[in-house]
């Protein structure tokens, strides 16, 4: 098994076939988009290929280290960062293929119209522990 | 024959067996632990041998186990002094050790999320699995959170008097926390607050119990079958539970008749008129509005500000409610989802679609981020046509 990371991004990723903003949806299509979301965590929970999904808010900041004694340094947040995580889901699957066809389903989450959004999603696999035969 | 262990009867009895153990001379972090112990130990026995008296077999099996853990740490350390020593008679005063455990496990040396987690197993007698299913962290975490907690009111004399207030807001945390795993948050602070509420005579200790029963009440209704929010307005009155509703307003009016008003009342006599409306519309927004200004009195909040420009909207028209908002912080949580409901009200429909869209960006969770955007598209939806 191997696990992955599913990355949504609010912005940074190219644009979806179907790209229109949310706010600008029926709202009946954001119902159904949710559920669908809702109901594709439920069958990766019942295939035992599920691990866990968070979603982030769109504010945050950088933060690094200043020296001994003195407060971090913050920086933002920002108005227009090039990349913006949405949130993630993380899978544990067989293979790299089933990773792939994971992310196509939930890409094809429903938007505007009840047509599936084509969203973009980063694909990103784990490095996990070192193998007990290392060979 | 095995029968199912009253989990709650067990669970009530855990503050007093604690207390018992403290005042017969253990230490406070041994004794909780022995007592979680004991607990666990009953889980496993009762179902096939329950006792003819539980409290009686809790304290028993605690105070061996908490000699056990005293021996054994004693002769590592070649001290044998204490342990050997015959129970002191069991104490007539149990009730206050309760009073005393609740005070201990919200300490104000506490942070607000280890007094939660301390209050719970202590006094809520959870197993530490349970509080970590709850928050959803590892077990581990939890259990460190716990010992940790432990380590800091160690040295806090039992008898010391504390403080009600902060016991208050251990409980309004656990409560707000709702439900999330296999554990009722919400249930469970009632619980604690209805046992608190016989161990010592106070106001806002029934104003809290009132606000949580009324608040409660209203659980089955806030949740459309498909997961989303429904709103105060649009909620099915007819699934408030009316048991809840009554002994809320009970609790209430007999804490309002001492006239020691704090916020918990106020909040409550809020959630009381909401209760007492047979529709959204014969709410008594005036009497809201009043009870808003006696919590801006009592807090100073800006949160408070922030909801009471809500009713104002409601009694006097959107205008006045927007006045109502001026001078509040817009950066405040929710302010966004305020100013687009009164503008709404105003018919100002492009601008509460906007401000709709921007309150869901700004959203604390993602059922409340849901309903926002769909009252944005609702709108938007309805001016493009």
């Amino acid at each position: 098994m191997a696990k992955y990371l599913l990355l949504k991004h609010y912005r940074g990723a190219p644009a979806a076939v179907n790209d229109v903003p949310m706010d600008r949806w029926t709202p009946e299509e954001i119902t159904a988009h949710v559920q669908y979301m809702e109901d594709f965590a439920t069958r990766l929970e019942e295939t035992g290929e599920f691990v866990d999904s968070q979603a982030l808010a769109p504010e945050g900041m950088f933060v690094r280290y200043d020296g001994e004694g003195r407060q971090p340094v913050t920086d933002g947040p920002f108005a227009e960062t090039k990349d913006l995580i949405a949130g993630w889901m993380v899978i544990d699957v067989d293979s790299h293929e089933r990773a792939i066809e994971l992310a196509g389903e939930l890409s094809a989450a429903p938007g505007a119209g009840g047509e599936p959004i084509h969203e973009w999603l980063e694909l990103r696999p784990f490095l996990g522990a070192p193998p007990t035969i290392a060979g | 024959m095995t029968t199912r262990v009253d989990e709650a009867l067990l669970r009530s009895l855990t503050p007093s067996v604690l207390g018992v153990l403290v005042r017969r001379g253990a230490d406070f972090a041994t004794a909780e632990d022995a007592v979680q112990d004991a607990l666990v130990e009953a889980l496993r026995v009762w179902p096939g041998d329950p006792p003819r008296d539980p409290k009686g077999w809790l304290i028993t099996v605690a105070w061996r186990r908490f000699l056990d853990a005293t021996r054994a740490d004693a002769a590592r350390r070649r001290r044998e002094d204490l342990t050997d020593a015959e129970p002191a008679p069991l104490p007539a005063h149990s009730v206050d050790d309760t009073l005393q455990l609740y005070l201990l496990c919200a300490h104000p040396s506490l942070t607000p999320s280890s007094a939660v987690a301390l209050t719970l197993r202590a006094v809520g007698g959870l197993t530490t699995r349970q509080i970590a299913q709850a928050y959803l962290v590892p077990e581990a975490t939890m259990a460190q959170r716990i010992s940790r907690a432990k380590r800091t009111v160690s040295g806090v004399s039992f008898d010391q008097p504390g403080d009600v207030a902060t016991v208050l807001r251990v409980l309004y945390l656990v409560f707000n926390e709702g439900y999330s795993g296999d554990v009722d948050l919400a249930a469970e602070a009632i619980r604690l607050t209805r046992q608190l509420a016989a161990t010592i005579d106070h106001p806002e200790v029934a104003g809290l119990l009132a606000l949580m029963l009324l608040h409660h009440a209203r659980r089955a209704a806030r949740t459309a079958p498909d997961g989303s929010l429904v709103p105060l307005a649009q909620q099915d009155r007819g699934r408030w539970d009316t048991e809840s509703i009554a002994e809320g307003v009970e609790i209430l009016q007999a804490a309002l008749a001492r006239d020691r008003l704090g916020e918990f009342q106020a909040q409550a006599a809020i959630a009381a008129l909401h209760a007492d409306a047979p529709t959204a519309e014969e709410t008594d927004w005036v009497q809201i509005v009043e009870w808003y200004d006696e919590l801006v009195r009592l807090t100073d909040s800006p949160v408070v500000r922030l909801n009471r420009a809500v009713a104002v909207g409601e009694a006097d028209g959107a205008r006045a409610g927007l006045a109502a908002l001026a001078g509040l912080d817009v950066s405040l949580p929710r302010y966004a989802a305020v100013s687009a409901y009164l503008h709404e009200g105003l018919g100002d429909l492009a601008e509460a679609a906007r401000l709709y869209a921007k309150a869901a960006q700004g959203a604390p969770n993602l059922p409340e981020r849901d309903h926002l955007m769909r009252q944005a598209a609702r709108l938007n939806a309805h001016r493009d046509r």
